[in-house]
């Protein structure tokens, strides 16, 4: 299924609002590196080069009215929904208040009820069947609301992806399956996952439309998603949306790719930081004076630093939270 | 009063629940305008319509994962396995997300879902038709899982599984689906509460434990017995996640001994489970051995007749079990 792609305009104010979301997530992702390169946290799994996707991707959804499915590496979804600076590094340092899951889950296994996030688990693609459960009882209800659930490349081999995508083709269901395509699942390269180019090809099969964009352009990346939207809330049924990016870091910290990948390789990646990319853009156009970046960097580290001072003080959970709730009438509000 | 089957109880069930609640649909293979392969869905496409007993892909991962969501998004989805067989397929989506979602979530997201699967063996089902699935789930917190013996237990514990707010597995002894009958009340709600056994037989002289299809046997078994002057207490356990422990111990605390019978592999079956729990919490009262009788360390139920009747327990064999426990 072919379909034409689209160009979508972004406004002054939300492209200011996109470009601080950018710099705040890298920031925070770069704060936790270093916090556990200083023994503070245990994990940290990274969404350095996937920003611009992720921000024109979540940017293209009506915000706490969609849902969203993400996988780990959405940071910069998350704080485009809401989560705090704050709430991030309570969930890095595992501490009491922490709003994905009260500090039970590793960092970055994201939910967040009040902006329709939807908890993931840690074997991948399993959020993909979930997304299209949501889309049918959207469908059933005739409500006006699409869903966007993610995954990485890696993760389209998973059966449990292609049933959950076959599902919603089959009965046309608003989903987003938004693939952001980094070339590695951990160590394994794209070749060693597929023998499609591109996971966009994917979609033949299952009888829905399949695009792939240029994930480092965040342009590109909204108009596509904004399309896909369009196509889900008029009744047109889900679209599959790759997005080209780069790891910019290894798999986690539990990982060093140096074992698989080259200096070349990692200094050709930097040259196209997103994030670096979308500024040029920004100020070519006029619209960021080198001051106001100079500004905007002194409150994403102030930012950081308030945060990572919270965490740092707050409590950990009382030990006897691990015995709950592990039914629906063992939730204990407040 | 009406006599109906065990399967009509569960029809009876879908069909009051869909009436009741507009959230709750099915979903499963064959349950459309088939009725599902063994009957257990016959009508409901016709009166409520493709969108609420809804046809799914042959995949069974996908009808657990697609339940869970539209759980989360506030429906109340009844998911059919077709053959408890099958279901391995799902066990990820059921073991890693539905039970865990509300303690991973801390109680943000909870998965109020109903997982239906025919279970057990003698229909000459062979090894994938046959299977006994229930201590991979009743191991597993964050499930509730009953197994009804009878029309009315059917009834009323899938009615309860659809009012839930949990993952709840009801797995349904296939072999009793007509062979069992029982009385169903016309003109009253029928609600089974889980975590309540049924003292299903009183009785003096020993205590026997089981559930589904081999809960039948054990009562034939007792009634073999009993004109022998052996007095047998029958205790249909009903749900195992979470387990009615009061009744259990009661019941050994009165007659001093304990059998445990059920269907799936002796090693690591769910009563191996009922047993642990008798011995270290009835120690005092015992006056024998915890006895299990339970199918054959094999891989599945062989299809063959013979073959078959040498795995499944039956009456005659827990009568054997009864006389020998009784000795002591």
């Amino acid at each position: 299924m072919a379909v034409s792609q689209q160009e979508f305009a972004i406004s002054k104010e939300m492209l200011s609002e996109m470009h601080w979301t950018m710099l705040l997530s890298r920031r925070l992702d770069e704060r936790a590196w270093v916090l556990h390169r200083q023994g503070k946290i245990a994990f940290h799994i990274s969404g350095i080069g996937h920003e611009a996707a992720q921000v024109g991707s979540i940017f293209a959804l009506r915000r706490g009215q969609d849902w969203l499915l993400p996988y780990y590496r959405d940071l910069a979804m998350l704080i485009a929904l809401g989560l705090t600076p704050r709430e991030f590094m309570l969930g890095l340092m595992g501490k009491q208040g922490e709003p994905s899951s009260g500090a039970r889950q590793m960092p970055s296994h994201w939910s967040l009820r009040r902006a329709n996030v939807v908890s993931h688990s840690s074997p991948v693609a399993t959020q993909t069947t979930h997304a299209a459960g949501i889309a049918l009882g959207i469908k059933m209800r005739g409500d006006d609301t699409v869903v966007m659930t993610t995954v990485g490349e890696g993760s389209t081999s998973q059966g449990e992806w292609y049933e959950g995508v076959n599902w919603a083709a089959i009965h046309d269901l608003p989903v987003i399956f938004l693939v952001e395509n980094n070339v590695y699942a951990i160590s394994v390269r794209q070749d060693k996952q597929m023998a499609v180019d591109s996971v966009a090809d994917k979609a033949a099969g299952l009888g829905l439309p399949g695009i792939s964009v240029d994930g480092l352009d965040l342009h590109a990346c909204f108009s596509a998603v904004s399309q896909a939207a369009e196509r889900a809330r008029a009744g047109q049924g889900p679209t599959l949306v790759e997005v080209r990016v780069h790891r910019m870091t290894p798999h986690s910290s539990d990982d060093d790719d140096r074992s698989y990948r080259t200096k070349d390789e990692m200094e050709a990646m930097k040259r196209e930081d997103p994030l670096g990319r979308f500024q040029q853009g920004l100020i070519q156009e006029g619209l960021l004076e080198g001051d106001r970046l100079e500004e905007l960097e002194a409150q994403a580290k102030e930012a950081v630093e308030d945060a990572v001072k919270y965490a740092e003080a707050a409590d950990y959970p009382q030990v006897e939270e691990a015995g709950y709730p592990v039914y629906a009438e063992d939730v204990r509000s407040g | 009063m009406a006599e109906v089957t065990l399967i009509e109880g569960l029809r009876q069930a879908m069909d009051e629940e869909l009436a009741r609640d507009d959230r709750v649909f099915i979903v499963g293979e064959d349950v459309g305008p088939r009725g599902g392969v063994f009957r257990a869905t016959q009508g409901l496409f016709e009166k409520y319509g493709a969108e609420r007993v809804i046809d799914s892909p042959l995949a069974e991962l996908s009808i657990i994962g697609v339940g869970i969501g539209a759980a989360l998004y506030g429906m109340r989805p009844i998911c059919e396995i077709q053959f408890a067989d099958f279901i391995h397929p799902a066990f990820n989506q059921i073991v890693n997300e539905a039970a865990k979602m509300c303690y991973r979530s801390n109680g943000e997201w909870t998965v109020p879902m109903v997982i239906r699967a025919p279970y057990g063996g003698g229909i000459g089902g062979g090894l994938y038709h046959s299977q006994s699935v229930e201590a991979f789930f009743a191991h597993v917190p964050g499930l509730k899982v009953a197994i009804p013996s009878n029309p009315h237990d059917a009834k009323g514990l899938l009615k309860s599984a659809v009012r839930d707010p949990n993952p709840v597995m009801i797995f349904e002894p296939k072999k009793g689906y007509r062979l069992i009958r029982g009385e169903l009340p016309e003109d009253e709600e029928v609600l089974v509460p889980f975590g309540e056994a049924a003292v299903t037989r009183p009785g003096r002289d020993l205590s026997v434990f089981a559930y589904g299809m081999m809960h039948h046997y054990c009562l034939q078994a007792a009634e073999m017995v009993a004109q022998e002057g052996i007095d047998v207490e029958v205790v249909d356990l009903r749900s195992l996640l979470p387990l009615d422990r009061k009744t259990v111990l009661d019941s050994v605390g009165k007659t001093g001994k304990a059998l445990v019978v059920y269907e799936d592999n002796l090693t690591g079956g769910f009563g191996a489970e009922v047993a642990a729990i008798i011995a270290d919490e009835a120690f005092e009262y015992l006056d024998g051995p915890v006895r299990r009788l339970a199918g054959p360390d094999v891989p599945a139920m062989p299809y063959s007749h013979p073959l078959q009747d040498w795995f499944l327990p039956d009456p005659e064999q827990i009568a054997d079990a009864i006389r020998q426990l009784a000795g002591f």
